[in-house]
């Protein structure tokens, strides 16, 4: 052990590797011609689409590829020994003590029967010999180490007793056991919310320090790689298209492709009507469909015919900087630093008279104590929307922000009149709907209020034509006379979500994820909707689809003057789009304003908190660092008085422990803009804006 | 957890209720009395005998009188007879006689008390089960774990081929096979046959050679049945990802299969086997009756052939309570293995 710790040359060193899965049809090329190198204490960050290939990788570099994979080229040497060849047993040895991986769902990587302190104290009783009472003592400090609160009862505690971020924790606590001097990461916090992945990253990012581990790092967002890597790779369909420091492909990007995604993602400045996002034309292709030559090809903006198709492209050195490569013919001839084309600024349409009114609305729950047993012992309420009030205007885009527990998707609920309020009202041109249930709503209402949801691989009938399940909804909101002119009616609506026609005839299985994302749209405006709830609707889809289906929305509203609501947890994307903004916490609406007035100082504390944990693909930006500690409360058991004083970091500055005892009352800091807190107006005019953008 | 035992027995007792009452008015027809009346009268009896046959020993009473005081919650009849006798359904200076005060009846075939005979055979019979699960439940959960633990090899298809024959033969056809195999000479010319194809010396003088083919011929058929599901949940649990986090943890195979996989994995198997008890009820009425073995099932037969109503209701109160005692084991038993149920 202690020799091989002494090694210092690169840890890890992945030369042309290629990685196929074996299907009974054919071979299908997962990775190809793929070089990496990682330096002690070095972090690489690979960066994708989900199907690029970068967990093949990870997999491959673990040599667990399981039944159809393998690797058939190339070479991966770990401290210069060559991996591809090693013995069972001595790929038995390295793993868990010389590599460690951390996976993307903590919950479903630990073993749900067994005890956490047993599962830790296993790696190094495995690798070392230790005995039992040595290595749960080690255990002990390494859950320490990881910052989670009483590590002692943790240790005696099963998996799922314990929060996403607090298993998340626990998983990197298992990859450290060994001190190991090379740590993979997939993904390891696309399952957590933005501020627990904050603190998951900031953890991450010190313990690598500390223990001076190199780190591989898995992750489709480039924000979240800037914040944590020394070195980048970008892929795109099972090849590295470019790689370098991270300053250099973010500052002087050397790829089509790399630019192409820069574009597409949100960054602080990009304005949906002056400057909006540019979405990358196409679709990702399938791996046995790929094209000649560059994989980026057809959707490609330099394509150049005969030449980028005709031949087998290799990594080429950009001159000037340290070690950083491109695989593009003609990154030497582009202009990287001309700007987009812009296709045309848009006329922002002006707010119109208010659609929506939430007066005082509640939705309380009831549940039982104990679920299994017994209907008996005391019944809990949970307060899942506490008094929310606001007005939402035609043709404005209101967007909710909260992370999960929040009551966002609760007030949607009721909004749908799929859940009836507890207490207060909605209106809807001042007709109260929140107390009728869907089931008694007419036409009209249902129509006009529809909803875009998260996940399209779900909400579509899996044995229904496209076109079907679109007419189908022009039947219950009573359009059209008969099929025919339903038929006409359901084109349209293909026309205006930007569907071929032909579409109409497919399943929802021949479709993309961007694609079912449209057809769940033009569902939404099949009734000529006037407000639209927008349910995370591009959160389950790809950076660069992400783009072009909120560029649609926009344009729909634009045209039919919707009121949309916006619900996401994605603060990029929310300053993209949103006219105003509502920030919600365990069920209260802590603060509400026009975009610009709750992406700048003063803010709500959690307003602030979660402005700094939204990681931003840009070298340019300054972001203050503030990582809230612990989780979310439970909705079931809110804390008393303020219900972000748990972790709220202004807190002390408040005199009398207030926060604690007492709800703050909403209060209007200016024209439109309310924040509940009990901070005065001085200390709210203290704070310093989070994101700050360096001059260019 | 006390509530829920609590609440299960109540709807425990509720089924049971209702079940018995099906076999009592089942049993209770009237052809099946009058057939009653003919066999413990005259088999020339007429019509107007048996009436009051049957009228004089309280069996045209109304149905739910005639439960409730089986039951014993009741009072059980007096009457005096049209021969000038009286008959009473009790011993004397007793009320209320019935299941529930111990007073089983008396059964027509064996000519005992059915509470004798039904504790006795069921001893019988419980030691007679309790090998076939020493035999069945180990075998089949090595089988499905040896076939699970890498699916698609070549241990998992032959032995997955054996425990599907064996599910797919019935206890009647494998009972008759291992017969003619091993208990006899008809098959195969042993000097001395191996094993004995009658199992009725067993009640007296149980030993292995006596006690073999029965044993296995129950077992067979589930184990099959078993083995299927434990490679079913175990190939399930080898895909899992915990399962990968712990082969890239350094953690080697047989300690994988042995520490991670096979609690996991045992979790769904358990359900089966509690259920597999009503299952062997079944197939112990087949193979006592084939092998002569005379425990429970052999009495059931034997007390539905000859029309014997106290025997058989106190047959299927005794089955409705075996299974439905199963059922609650497992439940609880499931409670206890799955970490995620216990700690709600």
């Amino acid at each position: 052990m202690t020799t091989e710790n002494k090694y210092d040359g690169p840890i890890l060193e992945i030369d042309k590797l290629s990685i196929s899965f074996f299907t009974r049809l054919r071979e299908i090329p997962a990775v190809m011609d793929f070089s990496a190198k990682i330096m002690p204490g070095e972090a690489l960050g690979v960066v994708g689409e989900s199907g690029c290939g970068k967990s093949t990788v990870a997999l491959g570099v673990m040599q667990d590829l399981g039944v159809n994979g393998r690797i058939v080229g190339g070479s991966i040497k770990f401290k210069g020994e060559e991996m591809n060849t090693m013995t069972p047993e001595r790929l038995r040895d390295i793993r868990g003590s010389q590599i460690a991986m951390i996976y993307q769902e903590p919950m479903a990587s630990l073993n749900p029967a067994m005890r956490i302190g047993k599962q830790l104290a296993e790696v190094p009783m495995i690798h070392e010999g230790i005995s039992e009472s040595e290595a749960m003592k080690r255990a002990l400090e390494v859950v320490t180490d990881v910052k989670l609160p009483d590590p002692a009862r943790i240790l005696k505690s099963f998996p799922h007793q314990l929060s996403g971020g607090q298993q998340q924790r626990i998983v990197i606590a298992m990859a450290l056991m060994s001190k190991p001097s090379l740590l993979i990461l997939d993904e390891p916090t696309t399952a957590l919310d933005v501020t627990v992945e904050a603190a998951v990253v900031e953890l991450v990012k010190d313990l690598g320090k500390k223990y001076g581990t190199s780190m591989l790092f898995i992750s489709h967002n480039l924000g979240l790689v800037l914040e944590t890597c020394d070195r980048i790779c970008v892929m795109y369909s099972g090849e590295a298209v470019e790689r370098g420091s991270i300053d250099d492909v973010f500052d002087e990007m050397q790829h089509p492709y790399t630019q192409a995604l820069f574009r597409s993602i949100p960054l602080p400045g990009a304005d949906k009507n002056a400057r909006p996002l540019i979405a990358i034309p196409g679709n990702f292709p399938l791996p046995h469909e790929r094209p000649e030559g560059c994989n980026f090809g057809p959707r490609c903006d330099y394509f150049e015919e005969g030449r980028c198709d005709s031949q087998v492209i290799t990594m080429e050195k950009v001159s000037g900087n340290d070690r950083h490569e491109s695989r593009c013919l003609k990154f030497k001839e582009i202009d990287w630093d001309a700007p987009p084309q812009v296709a045309e600024t848009k006329e922002k349409a002006p707010p119109g008279q208010v659609v929506l009114k939430m007066d005082n609305l509640k939705k309380y729950y009831e549940v039982a104590a104990n679920a299994l047993f017994g209907s008996g012992g005391e019944r809990k309420v949970v307060k899942a929307n506490e008094t929310l009030s606001f007005e939402a205007r035609e043709s404005e885009t209101l967007a909710i922000v909260g992370e999960s527990g929040c009551g966002k998707s609760t007030f949607a609920k009721v909004l749908m009149g799929l859940e009836t309020a507890t207490e207060g009202e909605i209106l809807l041109d001042n007709k109260s709907i929140g107390n009728i249930p869907i089931e008694q709503r007419d036409t009209k209402t249902i129509a006009d209020v529809q909803m875009v949801f998260q996940n399209p691989f779900d909400t579509l009938n899996p044995s229904m034509t496209v076109g079907r399940q679109i007419m189908r909804a022009l039947e219950i909101f009573k359009v059209g006379n008969n099929d025919a002119e339903r038929r006409t009616r359901m084109l349209e609506l293909l026309d205006l979500v930007k569907l071929p026609r032909a579409f109409a005839d497919r399943m929802p299985r021949q479709l993309s994820g961007g694609q079912k994302q449209r057809v769940g749209i033009a569902r939404a405006f099949a009734g000529d909707a006037r407000i639209v709830v927008a349910d995370e609707p591009v959160s389950a889809l790809d950076v660069s689809v992400q783009a072009a289906v909120t560029d649609l929305l926009m344009e729909i509203q634009r045209e039919h003057k919707t009121t949309l609501l916006f619900i996401s947890h994605d603060l990029s994307i929310v300053r993209y789009l949103s006219d105003r903004v509502m920030v919600m916490y365990l069920g209260h609406v802590v603060e509400l304003g026009t975009t610009d007035q709750v992406f700048a100082p003063p803010y709500h504390p959690y307003t602030e908190a979660l402005l700094s944990a939204v990681p931003i693909a840009d070298t340019s930006v300054k972001k203050k660092h503030i990582v809230l500690e612990g989780d979310i409360p439970s909705a079931m058991n809110p804390p008393t008085g303020c219900p972000f004083q748990t972790r709220c970091r202004w807190k002390d500055k408040v005199a009398g422990g207030l926060c604690e005892k007492e709800v703050p009352v909403t209060r209007t800091l200016a024209e439109g803009h309310q924040v509940k807190c009990h901070l005065t107006d001085e200390q709210m005019t203290e704070m310093e804006p989070v994101i700050e953008v360096a001059a260019e | 957890m006390g509530l829920f035992i609590l609440r299960r027995v109540g709807v425990m007792i509720l089924t049971a209720l209702c079940l018995t009452f099906i076999v009592f008015w089942l049993t209770n027809l009237y052809p099946n009395l009058e057939k009653l009346a003919k066999t413990q009268g005259n088999f020339r009896m007429s019509d107007e005998a048996v009436t009051s046959y049957l009228t004089n020993r309280g069996y045209t009473q109304s149905l739910p009188v005639k439960y409730g005081q089986w039951l014993g919650v009741l009072p059980g009849y007096v009457i005096e007879g049209s021969d000038g006798e009286t008959r009473s359904r009790c011993e004397e200076g007793k009320t209320f006689c019935g299941i529930i005060q111990g007073d089983w009846g008396y059964s027509t075939v064996f000519q005992d008390e059915v509470s004798t005979i039904v504790a006795k055979r069921l001893g019988v019979t419980g030691f007679l089960m309790l090998w076939v699960m020493i035999v069945m439940v180990p075998g089949a959960l090595i089988i499905g774990v040896l076939a699970g633990m890498r699916e698609g090899s070549g241990t998992d298809r032959s032995l997955s081929t054996v425990s599907i024959l064996s599910t797919a033969t019935p206890e009647y056809v494998s009972g008759v096979i291992l017969i003619a195999l091993l208990g006899t000479k008809a098959v195969i010319d042993w000097d001395t046959v191996p094993f004995k194809g009658s199992a009725t010396s067993a009640i007296d003088d149980p030993n292995f050679w006596n006690m073999f083919l029965p044993v296995i011929t129950i077992a067979l058929y589930g184990m099959g049945y078993i083995a299927r599901m434990t490679r079913a949940s175990m190939t399930e649990v080898m895909t899992a990802q915990y399962i990968r986090t712990a082969r890239l943890k350094g953690v080697s195979f047989p300690k994988i299969v042995m520490r991670h996989a096979l609690r996991n994995a045992l979790i769904a198997p358990f359900t089966v086997i509690m259920l597999q008890f009503p299952w062997l009820l079944n197939g112990v009425v087949i193979v006592e009756t084939l092998f002569q073995y005379k425990g429970f099932g052999f009495a059931l037969v034997n007390a539905a052939s000859n029309n014997d109503i106290e025997l058989l209701l106190g047959v299927s109160i005794v089955s409705v309570f075996v299974v439905l005692i199963t059922q609650l084991i497992s439940d609880i038993g499931y409670v206890f293995l799955n970490p995620r149920i216990r700690i709600s």
